[in-house]
């Protein structure tokens, strides 16, 4: 009985996806499809967020903009009017040069310049709502053991309290030693920020499928906390382990190549974490879109050719989104382990 | 390529939303978590441990019952020992004492009988005698006299006779 169900719940399926691929086929086959374009406008940031086309008219939510200049001071406004190139109190979107797709303004000299831009856009609103979503879920886990004291948590509650500790046992304490509580909220919060939004950025619908983590940006700011968290904590052994670093004299003098190596060193660990993360993320965005515009671009090259391709696609992408899901753990997980190592390192005594 | 750049706008927010929940966190989130965890960390251990002492007691308690019980049953042990004492002690008593009732009043028996022997002897004896008497009276009635010296042999006769005295 079960199988038969199962064999018509796919034939279903089928089924709708020849019809799926009919109605599109008409669509697709009257337009070229611009791969490279569809891919970074949606890796890349956007004033708008962008959710889907119907027919010719297209969905998507405005979102604020906040610019500000000397001379015009502060200015906020809805990016739906900056639209297919309008310009609304001198400002407008860019559509080439050094500052394509960004918001421009022209200076006293007539020259194209960017005004100091604060816009809420597409990655800033997942951001904020990622910090949101997180200070709710740990907040509200916080919460539970006020009203449950000394008892042990199930379901959500367990799940992030076995998270939690998980990170501070395995990772955080491993990593750096017994001097470890002081960095361990700073941790905390960086694995938990990079998962929650890692997690968003893989749900491919509106709130979520925001590129946040595969922004350079955001990578950057992580790092450069990483950075503090390790020079600011330095010991005297670490900081000697860079300057005079125990080599052959040959190598320090007369020229410092092994200090100017380890120094060099304090640069690039960060450095690397933050470019890990960030190219992780956004291949991983990449691949799936790519992935999923294979079945347009076969869309003129015949049914066979596009059905047989829609199959390999839709295939590889399930195996991509489970590879994301996957890797959105681990580059969280990755990202606080490194951390965390470089903060155990930069705690290293005589 | 603008991919490899940070852009200003983001970086601000970046650091605003990171900075709220590291600072939110680090002061209600995280430590609450892991205090709360190691709290009951070592409650639990604390039960546990009681519950070991408790069991413990428990097991002393027991080992402490059995001693009792065995004492008791030693002690059992002795009392009935003595009481089975003290019983054959009454029955072998209580035998003597039959005995001896039983010899006594077995002897006071053939006293009794010897008496009334004797004295049946004695009444038989007189009457004999006195039959004797009469009789060898009347034998003798003419040639004889009834004096004693005649008396005499006749008792003697009666002596040889067999009816002894004693």
């Amino acid at each position: 009985m079960d199988k038969i169900r199962i064999i018509n719940k796919l034939g279903l399926w089928v089924v709708m996806f020849i019809c799926l691929f009919s109605f599109e086929k008409v669509k697709a086959a009257s337009e070229e499809v611009d791969v490279q374009t569809i891919v970074f406008s949606h890796i890349q940031d956007a004033y708008t967020w962008h959710i889907t086309e119907w027919g010719e008219t297209e969905i998507s939510i405005p979102l604020p903009v906040v610019v500000w200049d000397k001379a015009k001071g502060l200015d906020v406004f809805l990016s739906s009017r900056l639209e297919n190139g309008q310009t609304y109190k001198g400002y407008q979107i860019a559509q080439e040069g050094d500052y394509a797709g960004k918001i421009v303004m022209q200076d006293a000299t007539g020259e194209w310049v960017r005004p100091v831009d604060l816009s809420l856009t597409k990655d800033v609103c997942a951001l904020l709502l990622a910090t949101v979503i997180l200070l709710v879920i740990i907040l509200k886990t916080a919460s539970w053991y006020k009203k449950h004291p000394d008892e042990a948590p199930g379901g959500f509650v367990g799940m992030i309290e076995a998270t939690v500790m998980y990170i501070e046992e395995e990772v955080i304490a491993k990593s750096i030693g017994e001097d470890y509580r002081k960095f361990s909220s700073y941790l905390q919060a960086v694995f938990f920020f990079i998962l929650i939004n890692n997690l968003l950025g893989v749900i491919p619908i509106f709130p979520g499928g925001a590129n946040v983590t595969g922004n350079i940006a955001v990578t950057f700011v992580l790092a450069v906390c990483t950075f503090i968290a390790t020079n600011a904590f330095g010991t005297k052994a670490y900081w000697r382990g860079i300057f005079w670093p125990k080599v052959p004299i040959f190598l320090k003098l007369p020229i410092p190549i092994m200090p100017f190596v380890e120094f060099f060193g304090v640069f690039t660990k960060p450095f690397a974490l933050m470019i890990r993360l960030f190219a992780n993320i956004m291949a991983g965005h990449t691949i799936i879109l790519a992935l999923t515009c294979l079945i347009f671009i076969t869309a003129s090259m015949g049914v066979i050719v596009n059905s047989g391709m829609t199959i390999v696609s839709v295939l590889f992408c399930i195996f991509m989104n489970c590879l994301e899901l996957f890797v959105a753990c681990l580059q969280a997980y990755i990202f606080t382990l490194l951390s965390a190592n470089y903060i155990g390192l930069a705690k290293e005594k005589d | 390529m603008s991919l490899l750049t940070p852009d200003s706008g983001l970086l601000f927010w970046m650091i605003l939303s990171f900075g709220i929940v590291l600072v939110i966190l680090s002061k209600y989130g995280f430590p609450v978590i892991i205090k709360a965890v190691e709290q009951r960390k070592a409650f639990i251990e604390g039960s546990l441990d009681s519950a070991r002492k408790a069991n413990e007691q428990l097991a002393n308690l027991k080992a402490e019952g059995e001693a009792i019980i065995a004492q008791a049953k030693e002690q059992q042990n002795v009392i009935l020992k003595e009481a089975m004492v003290t019983k054959e002690q009454i029955i072998a008593e209580a035998r003597q004492k039959a005995a001896d009732e039983t010899r006594k009043q077995l002897e006071e028996a053939t006293r009794r009988i010897r008496e009334e022997k004797e004295k049946a002897i004695r009444e038989v004896r007189a009457e004999i005698t006195d039959l004797s008497l009469a009789i060898a009276e009347k034998v003798m009635k003419e040639s004889l006299s009834k004096d004693e010296k005649q008396k005499q042999v006749i008792n003697k006769l009666l002596d040889e006779v067999s009816f002894s005295k004693s």
